[in-house]
Order: C-alpha cells, then structure tokens, then sequence
C-alpha cells in the first residue's frame, strides 16, 4: 500500500504546485495545528450560565427530547422511577458503571430492576451521565470509556442522561476546550458523541420518525449543581 | 437593447426607454450591438462569447451607465465578461468598467434613480415571475414589486415558488425539451392558481416560454413584459396574443 | 456501479413517465426547501458561516499533502491502520481483505456515498460476505436492487407503498396479516429486523464526513443511529473516505458542521454526530478491536487546483439537489451514476469521463439556485459552464448545437448585416404569424413547438424603429 501512499501524496503535490498559489511553510501550518483557535461563535452560543440552561433546555425539548430539572442528584433514582411509570416502561434500567451513577441510592426505588455495564440487545432504558451540555442547539456530549460504554448511548430503546448544570456550556468550541482540558491536546477517547434529541429518520416519504434505530426516547435530567446559581 | 426585445418585442425596449426618459436619463441606443453573446458562452462556445462581448465592451464604452430590459443579460456582462478576460488584464480592467455601469432596467430605475412610484392606466390582477439571473445575479426581487405596490389599478397575487426556474435556460429548452416542458408545465400550474389575468417577469426569454405554454394549454392569463406595465404602453398584444386582445389584459 | 449517464436523455423519458417517482419527488419539492430556510434564519451568522466554511476547505486543499500526513500519523498513534487507495480497485480489494483476515461472514454498512462511488457491495458480495445496509433508506434500495436516488435520502423516489411492498416479500417470516400502513409500522419493522444483524455483524463498515488532522478522528453524521450501531458492535470497524475529506482542528470540522445540517435537512444539528479515533482502548467496555481507514483518491489529486478543485469543498449536504428544478423533475436515477442533482453533474465527468457523463453538465437551465444554498459556496453553474467548454474544445457537443452557434456568432458580429437579416426574418414572421399572435409549429423549432406556442415577433425590429425614430430627430421635416 505504500507504493499508493506515495502515488497519491505525489499527485496531490503535483496538483498544488500547479495551481501556482502561495502556501504556508509546514512550520506555520503546524502552529494552526496545535493550537487550535475557535472561529466564529454564534452570539446564541455566548450566554451566561443562566441563559444557557433556558437555551439548552428549549432547544433540547424542540429537538424532540424531553428534560425536567432536578435540585439534586439524589433526586436521579426517583426521578428516573417515575418516568419509567409515567412513560410506561419496563422497570428496568442498566446503568454506566459510574461511582457518580452507580452510587446513588437505587434501593430507594426496589420496584426498578438495575443492571450495570456496557448494553446488551434487549436492554429497554440506560442511565448515563454526559460530558458536557451543548446550549447552542440542545446537543449532549458524551465521551467513551471504562466507566461509560457507548452502547448504552445507543442499544436501549430509552436512554436517560444525566447533566449537571456546570457542565452546560454555550458553544461547541467551548466543549472542545474541555475536551482538551481532560484528555490532552490532540488525543481523544474512542468516541465521543455528540447527540441532540432522540434516533429519526425521514427515510419514508419525507416523514420524520423518532426511533429508528437508536433510542426512541432520550430523557435529560439537568440537575443543579454548585456551579447552578 | 437585448437580442431578444430587439427581433421578438421592441415595445418592451420603448417601454424601458420611456420609464428612463421619465426617470431624468438621456438614453442612447448605439447600434453596434447586437447580441451579449450569452448563448454562445453558456453552450461552451468561448471564442465566438469572447468575440462578442469585445464587440460589447467596444459599443458602450462612454456611457455612464448601460441598461438593459433583462435580468440575464445584464448579468452577463456584469458577472461574466470580467471573468471571460481573466488572462487579459487590459481587457479585464474594460470588462470590469463595463461592468460597474451596468444594470437591470428596474432596479436601476429604484435603486440609482430612486425612482418609488410610477403610474399605468393598467387595471387587473398580476403576478410576478422572478427570473433567476435577475433574482440571483443582479438582486431583482423587490424593486419591481415596490414599483407595481406604486399602482392603484394593480392588485399583485404572489404565485408559489416565484422563484423557481421556469425551464426556459436559453438553449436548454431545446436541447432538453422534456425536462423544461416539465418545469413549465409546474411554471403554469403556479400561474393560474393565482387567478391572476396577467403574468409579469424581467426577462423575455421567459416570458416567451411561460406565455407559450399558458398559450398551449388555452390558459386566459395573458403575459407581459414588467416594464410595459411600468410605462404604461399597453397598447401592443400581449405576449403571444392576436392584435385583437390589446389592451386591458381580459382574454 | 454501471453508468446510464450516457443515456441521460432515455433516462428523463423513463423517468418522467414513472408515475411512483413523480408522486415521490412532489415531496422533495416541499419538505427540505422551507426547512433549510428556517433553520438559516433563526441563525443571522449563517451567511458568515458559509464564507468561514468554505475558507476552512480551501486553506485545507492548498495543503492537503500536509494535513493527510499530519492526520495518518495520528490515526497510527492511536492504534488504527490507514491504507491509501488510488483507484476504486485497490480500495475494494483493501477491504475484501481486512474482512477476509478477520474471518468475516455478516458486514454491516452505514451510508456512504464512497462506497456507491466503488460498488463496495457488490463486490464484498461477490467475496461471498452478507452486506446489510443499515440506513432505513438505503436498506430499501438494497431489498430493491437500486442504486441510491440521492446523496442523503437514497430512497427518496419510493412511495411508503413500495416499501411495503418490498417489506412484505423480503420478510416472509413475519405474519403476512400485519399492518404496515403507516410509516412508524414499517420504520418499527426495519428496526426489528436489522436490531438482529448489527449483533452478529463481524465488521462494520461507515463513511465518514470529515477527517480531523488534529486527532486523527474520523466523523460521521447521521439521524438514526445506525452508524453508530454499525461501527461501535463488530470487532473490526472499517471507514471508507476519501482524502479531500480532511480538515485541520476539530474547531474546523464543528465550524462546518454548524452549516451542514440546516443545509441539508434544515436541522439545527443532526441527531448523532460521531468522532471515532482509533480501535476500543484497553479499559473499554465495547467498542471495536480494530479500525482501519481505507483513504481514496480515485481522480480527486488530479481535480485540485484545476478547474474545478471548489468542487473537493462539497461536504455532501444535497443542498443543491434539494433545490434544482431538474432533480425535481426526473429525480436522481436520470443522472445514470452514483451523484445526481448539480453537484453530480460537475462530480461525475470529473470521475468517469465527460465522454459518458457530458450530457450532465448540459442539462441545467444555470438558474442559480444550487449555488445560491450550497454552504461551502461552490460555484457550480461555474463549472458545469468549464465542462460545457471542455466539450466544445472536444468537439463532443452536438453538430447542430455548433452550427447554430457559428451562424447565430456570424450575424452577432455584424451589426448591420445582422440587423437586415433579422429585420427581414422578423417581419417575415410577424406577417406569417400576426393574426394568432404565435405558432402551433414552427420548422426546426420542435423542441420548442412540441410543449408549447411560439409567439409571433411584434413585426419591425427595435433596431429599425430605433433607427427611423433617431432620423427623424436629426432631420426635423
């Protein structure tokens, strides 16, 4: 394949060089690299903390999303029992493997059925937390790993999120620089997921659907927290 | 004067040398012009566009401005002939004085004029086709209708997609006669569920194929030229019309 | 996939005799039109956007041998494996191989157009693998045997009748009395059925949007999850791309994504956007073994810096198509390969020669209104207007179209010879015609006749009434 490799750059070259346009030298072209530098930012993304959780919340329940707001997260076991009554689920959840998920005090709810790990196919609802709250357009982040399994973004029909007010920020660019902060310039978890509302698709005459093959419903517990004025 | 108001429709150039006149200009229409050469740069025929437009740029060299009845002729020479002698620097710094000077009859009447109202005897129920060079090259979209807004007698019903191509595209209609007879077909649908009576737009080559097809399906709309409702000469048959039907635009 | 595009004209008469397209395509019209409008206006940066976006692409193309290289090396560091494919050839066979080596028997596939671009399935097929397409509407045009009608609704010329149809042969094991009217009944089916083949799957095949050189992460966009699905269940998770699908930072490739969606399905964002870097770390819970990235070029080095190097900005919205009267009016099979609508017809002579595809480029009123939405600002009656060149330089475009032309020219470049010939056609034509007012048939005017009156010349030229009237200016009698 390297004889490819080389065919294609060569090419690639070539054509540059014949446009006969000016180019940046590798060691200006690196800086842009490293140092990545946010564009434009819409104004909708610029908010203070308050107008970010309006925003990310008006624009997740317009995306088809539904949330309610918890002074706690103690409150999570509860409130994910109710919408499991109130949406007339199976009472059964599997959860990220999370101290912060997997801590809470589930026993509160003995009538909810808990599983922990990454999904399995007949898995109905998760309960996962997020890595950031995006307000520009309602999005959830979510980044993969030990303790947080994409499958559970996925396979269950129900997927429950957890947010913390503190970790709703205005813009993508914004997130990325958490990103960054976490796991290091340049390097990334397996996945990272950026999801806004629940799995659609307009594939049969131009009609949207929700749940075609990721989760019918996505339910967002925001919760307070002391970032939360 | 455009190639085809010059052969099809002079009415329309009068009109829009009466609506300049009228406006304060003093209009010259040097007769060594003929055709933009729009038809031969869009079928890939640039020796004979380039010949063309050089031919052009040499007729309305010294005018302050040169004004033409038609959205896609003005936009050739506005937006194409700069970019037809980009290995020429003499004759892209003319293409591009050329092109500073050059306009849409009716939004130059609004926007360099300042023209906001003119007065026609019409009296009926118009629609407007905006046609896609003037709409998306030039920035045609309100002036015609902020002029029509000027006249009592005109009630002006927006059609659905105005917007839309009508399927004329200059050889395209002959070259593709199916899919423009499909887009025209849409076209007159969008017309005569307005109700209007009488079809306007900016551009003949349009008109031409609207008013023939409302004409083939013995539709009662009947089709004009903006600029002669304008300037009131309503006084030639309507696109495609016999002498018979002049005047105010009933079938 | 076998080109039709030379039998462009075969194909418009086909397709605008089926009346299930037409019906179809009536939804095209509407649906993404006004949306795509809505979402640019709630954002007032979006012009802003649209000139950022395509600033990003061209600084990445006038260095796209840098950030390949830059976005390889990190793609190595992190575990997964690129293969650089010049042709369609050597990236199908790359990856016949990665499935053989993995021992593959079920393949899953999100949507990619590189892929239809390579016939990837019916060559995985022939190596004996089972190809299941997961998108919604790419798996009905797999049940039917049909290339995709559109770059992001590959089944957007089937009836919800069709699908039922072909539902209801294809899942015979299902009880033959269930009801599937409604789209959610066939959208709950689809689901059910393909829930099943994304756990036995032992590769997962995606497209991917971008590629970030920063990170070495390739990016998809989907509405359903089924891309997700795809590459996060197998062990080996395999994308298929093409090298002008880079970009710098991650910055950059939110930068486009903020116009991607509301250009394409006038959605704020799309449901799941996807950043996938590398295999499954070690502390994982799931997520795929291997991850390997199949880089294409097939004639896109040889487009850059040419005439139509905008073209390598396209991010694939549908845009254009969404809004070309032409599409609406034949649909997206007329065009005979794999890119239909506008960005198909500067695309595709560029990919398999303007000698089988030139009637695309030809076959546009060049009314505007593609590059008018496109987000990346491609200029693309621009380069259907360098093909239609190409052609004529090739002597390739039609005789009668040249000589047209040529005589049309002659008189054009002789005003006063032009204007007695035209004077007298004109008042020839007016007497002819003047008592209708047009022509039911004119000769060699068929195209035009066929569909519609010819209006009848109003009778002297501008020219020669111009010309009288300025005479008698100058000599007051």
């Amino acid at each position: 394949m390297s004889a490819s490799r080389e065919h294609v750059l060569n090419a690639v070259r070539a054509s540059i060089r014949q446009s006969g346009k000016p180019t940046l030298s590798p060691e200006q072209l690196t800086e842009r690299l490293e140092r990545p530098r946010p564009g434009l930012v819409p104004q909708r993304g610029q908010l203070d903390l308050a107008g970010r959780l309006d925003l990310f919340e008006s624009w997740a329940k317009a995306l088809s999303a539904t949330l309610v707001r918890l002074d706690d997260l103690a409150h999570v076991p509860r409130a994910v029992a109710d919408y499991l009554r109130q949406e007339n689920l199976p009472a059964q959840v599997r959860l990220a493997p999370t101290p912060e998920i997997e801590g809470l005090d589930w026993q509160s709810q003995s009538l909810v059925e808990i599983a922990r790990g990454r999904a399995q196919i007949d898995d109905t609802t998760s309960v996962t937390p997020a890595f950031a709250g995006i307000a520009e357009t309602g999005t959830l982040m979510m980044l993969s790993g030990p303790q947080t399994p994409t499958t559970l973004n996925f396979v269950p029909e129900n997927h429950i999120v957890v947010l913390k007010a503190s970790q709703v920020v205005g813009s993508y660019e914004e997130a990325l620089a958490h990103l960054r902060q976490v796991h290091g310039q340049g390097r990334m978890p397996r996945t990272v997921n950026y999801i806004t509302g629940p799995s659609r698709t307009a594939d049969i005459e131009q009609t949207i659907q929700l749940g075609a093959h990721g989760p019918r419903r996505l339910h967002i517990l925001l919760v307070k927290d002391s970032a939360d004025a | 004067m455009t190639c085809l108001v010059d052969l099809m429709r002079p009415s329309v150039g009068f009109a829009a040398v009466e609506l300049l006149e009228r406006a304060g200009c003093d209009v010259e229409v040097p007769l060594s012009q003929t055709c933009c050469g729009q038809p031969a740069y869009n079928s890939g025929d640039r020796a004979h566009a380039e010949a063309i437009a050089r031919q052009v740029i040499e007729a309305f060299a010294g005018f302050d401005y040169v004004v033409a009845p038609s959205g896609s002729c003005a936009a050739t020479i506005k937006h194409h002939y700069p970019q037809m002698f980009a290995d020429d620097p003499d004759l892209t710094a003319k293409a591009e004085d050329l092109a500073a000077r050059t306009f849409e009859l009716v939004s130059f009447l609004t926007d360099v004029c300042g023209v906001t109202a003119v007065s026609s005897d019409y009296r009926g129920s118009v629609t407007y086709h905006d046609s896609c060079s003037g709409l998306r090259e030039m920035g045609v979209q309100n002036q015609p209708r902020q002029l029509l807004a000027s006249l009592d007698g005109v009630d002006l019903v927006e059609m659905e997609e105005s917007d839309v191509c009508c399927g004329f595209g200059g050889t395209f209609c002959v070259k593709y006669p199916q899919i423009s007879n499909k887009m025209v077909s849409e076209k007159a649908k969008r017309i005569e569920s307005t109700g209007a009576e009488l079809l306007l737009a900016g551009d003949l080559g349009c008109l031409m194929n609207m008013a023939g097809k409302l004409k083939r399906n013995g539709s009662a709309v009947q089709a004009r030229h903006v600029a002669e409702v304008l300037a009131n000469r309503l006084d030639d048959p309507a696109i495609a019309q016999p002498p018979s039907s002049a005047g105010q635009g009933e079938g | 996939m076998e080109s039709t595009a030379h039998a462009f004209k075969d194909n418009v008469t086909t397709a605008l005799h089926d009346a299930n397209l037409q019906q179809a395509l009536g939804k095209v019209r509407q649906g993404f039109i006004v949306k795509r409008r809505e979402a640019a206006d709630r954002l007032p940066e979006f012009e802003a956007l649209r000139d950022q976006a395509r600033d990003i692409k061209n600084h990445t193309l006038a260095h796209l041998d840098f950030y390949l290289e830059a976005y390889e090396k990190k793609v190595t560091e992190q575990g997964g494996q690129v293969h650089w494919a010049a042709t369609a050839e050597e990236a199908r066979d790359k990856i016949v191989d990665i499935c053989r080596a993995a021992d593959a028997k079920v393949v899953t596939k999100g949507k990619s157009m590189i892929a239809e671009e390579i016939a990837l399935n019916a060559h995985l097929e022939e190596a004996g693998l089972d190809v299941v397409e997961t998108d919604l509407g790419e798996y009905i045009i797999q049940l039917r045997h049909e290339p995709p009608s559109h770059i992001i609704a590959p089944a957007v010329h089937v009836t919800k009748k069709q699908v039922e149809a072909d539902f209801r042969q294809y899942h015979a094991d299902l009880p033959p009395e269930r009801h599937l009217d409604e789209p959610w009944e066939l959208v709950n089916e689809a689901r059910q059925v393909l829930r099943q083949r994304y756990f036995q799957a032992d590769v997962g095949i995606t497209g991917a949007n971008f590629l970030v050189a920063e990170t070495g992460s390739s990016i998809i966009v989907t509405n359903e999850g089924n891309g997700d699905l795809t590459q996060i269940l197998p062990k080996v998770h395999i994308v298929i791309t093409s090298i002008e699908k880079v970009v710098p930072n991650l910055d950059d490739a939110m930068a486009i994504l903020r116009v991607l969606a509301r250009s394409a399905t006038g959605q704020e964002f799309s449901t799941y956007t996807t950043l996938s870097t590398g295999p499954k770390r070690a502390e994982d819970l799931d997520g795929p073994e291997a991850y390997h990235v199949i880089l294409l070029d097939n004639g896109r080095s040889g487009m850059l810096g040419g005439d139509f190097a905008d073209m390598l900005r396209c991010i694939r919205c549908g845009a254009c198509i969404n809004h070309c009267p032409v599409y609406h009016a034949v649909g997206g099979h007329a065009y005979g390969w794999v890119y239909p609508g506008p960005m198909g017809s500067v695309l595709t002579p560029n990919l398999i020669g303007v000698e089988e595809a030139g009637h695309l480029p030809n076959a546009s009123t060049f009314c505007g209104r593609c590059e008018s939405v496109c987000p990346m600002r491609i200029p693309l009656p621009k380069m259907m207007r360098h093909w239609r060149e190409r052609e004529f330089e090739r002597h390739l475009s039609p005789k009668a179209v040249r000589w047209g032309l040529s005589l049309w020219a002659f008189f054009a470049r002789r005003p006063r010879l032009y204007g007695w010939a035209t004077g007298m056609a004109m008042s020839l034509m007016a007497a002819v015609g003047r008592k209708n007012g047009f022509f039911e048939r004119l000769p060699l005017a068929g195209g035009w006749t066929d569909h519609r009156a010819f209006p009848t010349p109003q009778g002297r030229t501008f020219r020669a009434q111009w010309a009288a009237r300025q005479r008698q200016g100058e000599e007051p009698s």
